[in-house]
């Protein structure tokens, strides 16, 4: 069954420079997407080429089955909301949430019923008669959702709706939003370069990087599996080791060597990276015959607050962190200095083409 | 809609409300083209003309370069521009940096004196001057030399140029964010190193503004170097001698292009510089309240007062010669003066006139500005016409009254021109008003609507609602301070101008502009200061009754500006 | 725009109101009529004329002479006005030369002066009023600088009137053009040349109209002015301490003159006041402002005029003075004009 929306060979350009590489693109219904990169990779411009705020120099985008390519953005089906809010500052908040509502041949109890159940709905049942400067941040932010979900659109676009917010309202702000969505089931495509806030939020997580699609997968695929070092390094910490690939499944490192799952498409010989997770070294318990043990002093450490994460040092100018846990660190005493055996588990090794 | 749409679009389609902004679009650059580049055309056309209209290419060029007189005058314009913009910049510069940075007593009455010169024709710095330092001047020895000639143009040039450099120096000094000042001090900088590495370059596109704001305002007016100018040739009076003087209007054409030349330029590179520009307030900037500082605050009071009294100065010297019976043999004060019937035949008609000419100017010449700036802006594509309309909006800045008065003739008295109609009628006053002060309303209306959230459009479109609706009852109830703004700009220069209406005024129409100027040439100097007073008065009380409306009035409107 | 629609409005209703007035007030001609004279003379001459043609209405459009010269020529292609009363006849004969003035002989005018006529049959023009450019020399400065008080131009040259004198800058005004080409008329070419390179040294500066010297020199601003009588008169009729004086080598003038513009709606309007204009009567309204006048029976007796001005007059070409205009005034910038005149140091 094809999604609900489609995107094919979608190209941008802005004179010389290309914003998107022929994106291709599925996005089922009622799915929260997420557009995860570094800033300047196109996510955005993604994103208003799906609304048709900034069209696409090519390529077709098609929502529900239609062709709405070619279409303005008052012709498509969306409701939007923006880094700044763009809340309309001189309305009061139950004007600013019945925009949309006005046009729509309603009357005006109509109207009123709907404003309030929307403004419960975010949370924010008495702020009807309100300004937009007399609100908090968090507060005007769930006024901006409730303005764009009051049509009920059938895809909700969020632009980095959580970045202008501080760390706690934020985390807050991400699971009633996620459960809004869930409970209204509306097709969601968020922007963000959080990708804390991509992992906990969206169903899938499109990685974006200088205009092209890098993976698109769940968070855990996205985590366990990188599908690009590029993916393996901007998601979560990542230790790169440069190595030669020994086929059929063994990396060289310096002096040492690593055991990997086999590689299909590497040439014996290839200059590669070789990656592993900080959570995923192993250091206690080792069965004596752990595959990859390396002799390791702990050059660094960093208190993290629930662990430390430890630059370890492998001799010959191989380095990698780990993290241990409070318990482990007084277990086993580590300390700047410390020589420790690790173990790095093969299947937990990802090796990408240098 | 179907799904049989192209595969590949390149375009985007139109919705009704792209298709209405952008046939407003058109109608506004046909406006711009009607009312601006025609008329200039069609007057400096006539540069490559000879006087019975035979095609002559560039030889009224060469006879003008050619001709030492003519050269020196364009060397004289410059050099009188360069000097004024030099003074009237750190003097403007100074005094914006004592309302914005500094405690001040009364400063609403600093600030309002500062206005005083935009509300005066330029005849009246002129006036005053002879009354001060004339031959017969009250302060004559004070002054040491004559008036008429540079100085006296200097003099009332930094008078009438000090405003426009205040203003444009205000804003840019007001916002300011005060945390990038607590860093300098956390990082103990001394007062002038802060200056210089923060207020400064802070204020750098106001000042590039502001110097080259002055540098049009002098080169283009006639006005101040007529009455003053003695022996002083600049370019401006030398279109007056050649179109006036001469009825030579290729000759005057030539030399309204060569006055355009500088100007035009002033304004490219305005425009550069604006383009690089960034917002400096982002949303988290801390606002800027100056602490108290007691050598600081008495320096700079000292030195608002004294401009200040400058100001009052000549204003009050132009008011009391406006009461002398006769100057300056007679000192005694009467108000008979002020009985313009017995100067002019047209009498208060003339002062009327201008009432509704400029009420008429604020009205029409605000809503074409602001909605044409906010059709340039938030129009979607379109580009070519776009920076059709951005190019036209910046000529009039550039372009001296006389020549555009002058152009209007040629162009809207043409026997084949159906505006024709509107030829010796009020409407053309207005409609030339408009035209002649276009790029302020246009600049003013485009900064306002850039300090507006860009994405309010985008909303209005996700939610299917026409973009009219988002204008009218969001972006124009924003921008309403702006807007007013305007309207009083236009209300006040309309009031004042002279150099391009002198030419199209019907009987029923004459302004009292243009009737000061008149009495004055017939030797009623104390009459001609009279309506020149009556006319700061009237713009003045429009201000004040906008600046009383905007506390008590509009301060309801806008409750929701407050947190 | 409701302002304007207003306006309409208002007239509309206006034209209906005379309507109902009466087939006496609907059939009142309105005539644009194009002048230079005084603000203060507008109302006096529209009377006289309304009084003794009551069918006819006149709306004037005045300005300096410069400004309506320009703008009757710029509107040469579609011209506005119906006719032209009392603008200078130099610009009016300029006119006639563009072929924009509607040939007419006004009744009566055979009677008057000839100079005052355009000499073309039938008339282009008829001249109704003679201004002379005298000397406005103010006495209470002189007093105060003990200055003697000249009697000719060539007085103006003496030392002791250094930086003393004003004239208007023949370049922007008609009276400076007049009063350069009085002197060439009356030295001859050369001679005249270098009076005025011997005047350049006393001129303290070049105006831009010919009333500002007289006005100048009236309050005291110089002591003396090269200007339009008239205004000098006007000046020492409000309490200015000057003297009008007539140089005795004579003096260059100016008429001021009547004229039908070309393709006017309202010709028998227009040549109604051409004759009004014509007439003795006409003439008298004249004499009290101007001390010369068309009507050779006018005894003008305006008060504060010098007594033997008309005496004075120079013979001047008036063909010669435009044939030859651009050469003079481009030598007389040459020398005088700006910073590139060569002048003694102050």
């Amino acid at each position: 069954m094809a999604g609900y929306l489609e995107i094919r060979g979608l190209v941008k350009r802005f004179g010389e420079f290309t914003a998107l590489h022929d994106i291709d693109l599925d996005i089922a219904e009622g799915e929260f997407v997420c557009f995860l990169g570094p800033s300047g990779c196109g996510k955005t411009t993604l994103l208003r080429a799906i609304a048709g705020l900034d069209p696409q120099t090519g390529g077709t985008i098609r929502q529900r089955g239609l062709d709405v390519s070619s279409l303005p953005p008052a012709k498509r089906d969306f409701g939007i909301v923006f880094q700044s809010y763009a809340l309309f500052p001189n309305l009061t908040v139950h004007d600013n949430v019945a925009y949309g509502l006005v046009s729509r041949r309603k009357t005006r109890a109509e109207i009123g019923r709907r404003v309030e159940e929307l403004l419960a709905l975010v949370g924010l049942p008495d702020s009807g008669r309100k300004y937009p400067a007399q609100l908090s941040g968090g507060q005007q932010q769930r006024v901006a959702l409730a303005r764009a979900i009051a049509t009920a659109p059938g895809l909700l676009l969020l632009d980095e709706p959580l970045s202008a917010l501080d760390a706690r309202v934020r985390v807050r702000l991400r699971h009633e939003i996620k459960a809004l969505q869930r409970r209204l089931g509306v097709t969601t495509i968020m922007v963000t370069h959080d990708q804390e806030e991509a992992l906990t939020m969206a169903d899938r997580i499109v990685v974006m990087n200088h205009g092209v699609i890098e993976q698109v997968g769940t968070p855990q695929e996205i985590y366990r599996r990188p599908a690009t070092a590029f993916v393996a390094d901007f998601i979560g910490a990542m230790s790169f080791l440069s190595g030669t690939f020994e086929a059929p499944a063994r990396v060289r490192v310096g002096a040492l060597a690593f055991g990997v799952p086999p590689q299909d498409g590497l040439a014996a010989g290839a200059a590669v990276q070789l990656c592993i997770r900080p959570e995923d070294v192993q250091v206690r318990n080792l069965p004596a015959d752990a595959a990859n043990r390396v002799a390791v002093s702990v050059a660094e450490l960093d208190f993290v607050g629930s662990f430390c994460r430890a630059t370890l040092d492998a001799g010959a100018g191989v380095t990698l962190t780990a993290d241990f846990s409070s318990n482990l660190m007084r277990d086993l005493g580590v300390e700047l200095g410390r020589r420790l055996e690790i173990a790095l588990p093969p299947d937990r090794l990802r090796v990408f083409a240098a | 809609m179907t799904a049989a749409a192209p595969a590949r679009p390149m375009r985007i389609g139109l919705s009704r409300d792209d298709l209405a902004m952008r046939a407003g679009l058109v109608l506004l650059a046909l406006w711009l083209i009607l009312t601006l580049a025609l008329p200039l055309w069609s007057l400096l056309a006539k540069g490559f003309q000879d006087r019975d209209g035979n095609f002559v290419g560039l030889a009224n060029y060469i006879t003008y370069f050619s001709t030492p007189a003519l050269v020196q005058s364009a060397l004289n314009s410059l050099k009188v521009s360069l000097i004024c913009t030099v003074i009237v910049v750190p003097i403007a510069f100074t005094y914006a940096y004592a309302l914005t940075r500094a405690v001040l007593p009364a400063r609403w009455l600093f600030q309002g004196i500062a206005l005083i010169p935009i509300f005066a024709p330029s005849l009246l710095p002129g006036l005053a001057l002879v009354y001060l330092f004339g031959n017969q001047g009250f302060f004559k020895k004070l002054f040491g030399g004559e008036i008429y000639g540079m100085d006296g143009i200097i003099v009332a040039q930094v008078f009438y140029c000090l405003p426009h450099a205040t203003m444009i120096l205000v804003t840019a000094l007001r916002t300011a964010d005060a945390r990038l000042y607590e860093a300098a001090d956390a990082l103990g900088a001394t007062r002038l190193r802060v200056f210089l590495t923060v207020t400064l370059p802070g204020a750098k596109y106001g000042l590039i503004s502001a110097a080259l704001v002055v540098f049009t305002l002098v080169i283009t007016d006639f006005g101040i170097a007529k009455v003053i100018g003695g022996n002083f040739n600049v370019l401006a009076t030398d279109v007056y001698k050649q179109v006036i003087g001469q009825q030579n209007f290729s000759m005057g054409a030539v030399v309204g292009m060569v006055l355009l030349a500088p100007a035009a330029l002033a304004f490219v590179v305005d425009y550069l510089v604006q383009r690089k520009q960034v917002a400096l307030l982002t949303a988290r900037a801390v606002p800027l309240v100056p602490h108290p500082s007691r050598g600081r605050d008495l320096a700079l009071l000292a030195f608002c007062g004294t401009v200040a009294f400058a100001i009052l100065a000549i204003l009050g010297m132009a008011v009391w010669g406006s009461l002398i019976k006769y100057w300056p043999y007679n000192l005694s004060l009467t108000l008979s003066h002020y009985n313009l019937a017995a100067a002019d035949a047209s009498g208060w008609g003339a002062y009327f006139n201008s009432i509704e000419m400029a009420l008429g100017a604020a009205i029409v010449g605000t809503a074409v500005m602001f909605v044409g700036a906010w059709l340039a802006e938030k129009t979607r594509g379109f580009g070519a016409m776009r920076g059709l309309v951005q190019f036209l909006t910046f000529l009039p800045m550039a372009v001296p009254g006389l020549v555009l008065g002058l152009g209007y003739i040629f162009f809207f008295n043409a026997p084949g021109n159906p505006l024709n109609v509107l030829y010796g009628t009020m409407s053309i006053l207005v409609i030339n008003t408009v035209a002649h002060f276009y790029t302020v309303g246009h600049l003013t209306s485009t900064t306002a609507l850039k300090q507006i959230d860009p994405e309010f459009e985008s909303v209005s479109a996700s939610l299917k609602v026409p973009v009219w609706r988002t204008f009218g009852r969001v972006t124009a109830p924003i921008c309403l301070p702006a807007i007013v703004d305007i309207a009083i700009y236009m209300f006040v220069n309309a009031m004042t101008t002279v150099s391009a209406v002198i030419f199209l005024y019907s009987p029923e129409t004459k302004l009292a502009s243009v009737a000061a100027v008149n009495i004055e040439e017939s030797g009623a100097t104390a009459t001609a200061a009279a309506l020149c007073v009556l006319i700061v008065l009237t713009s003045a009380t429009v201000k004040a009754a906008h600046l009383l409306a905007d506390r008590y009035l509009f301060d309801r409107l806008q409750a929701w500006r407050r947190r | 725009m409701n302002l304007f629609l207003k306006r309409a409005a208002v007239g509309l209703a206006a034209i209906a109101a005379l309507g109902f007035a009466g087939s006496a007030w609907a059939q009142k001609t309105r005539l644009t009529v194009y002048t230079a004279i005084e603000n203060e003379q507008l109302d006096p001459f529209k009377k006289a004329f309304e009084a003794d043609n009551p069918n006819i209405e006149i709306a004037w459009v005045r300005d300096s002479t410069g400004v309506m010269t320009a703008r009757i020529i710029a509107e040469k292609d579609n011209p506005r006005a119906d006719a032209i009363w009392g603008l200078a006849a130099s610009s009016v004969a300029l006119f006639g030369s563009m072929n924009m003035l509607e040939p007419y002989t006004p009744a009566g005018s055979a009677a008057l002066k000839p100079i005052f006529r355009s000499g073309k049959s039938p008339e282009t023009w008829v001249g109704m009023d003679a201004f002379l450019a005298v000397l406005c020399f103010n006495t209470v400065e002189a007093a105060k600088g003990n200055k003697a008080k000249p009697t000719s131009w060539a007085d103006l040259t003496k030392p002791e009137y250094k930086d003393s004198i004003v004239m208007p800058n023949p370049a922007s005004s008609g009276t400076g053009y007049l009063t350069v080409v009085g002197w060439l008329a009356a030295m001859g070419e050369e001679a005249g040349w270098k009076y005025m390179d011997a005047l350049h040294q006393n001129v303290a500066q070049y105006l831009h109209s010919g009333s500002a010297p007289c006005v100048q020199a009236a309050k005291g601003e110089r002591l003396m002015g090269i200007g339009f009588d008239m205004r000098g008169a006007s000046e020492k009729t409000k309490g200015a301490p000057i003297d009008l004086i007539v140089p005795k080598e004579g003096l260059g003038w100016e008429m001021e003159a009547t004229a039908i513009m070309k393709g006017t709606k309202n010709l028998d309007a227009a040549k109604k006041l051409a004759d009004w204009s014509a007439s003795k009567k006409a003439n008298e309204l004249y004499g009290k402002y101007y001390a010369i006048v068309a009507h050779p029976d006018v005894k003008a007796n305006p008060p504060n005029y010098p007594a033997d001005g008309e005496k004075a007059m120079l013979k001047l070409d008036v063909e010669w003075m435009a044939k030859n205009r651009d050469r003079i005034l481009a030598e007389w910038s040459k020398r005088y004009d700006g910073k590139s005149a060569p002048r003694a140091p102050r």
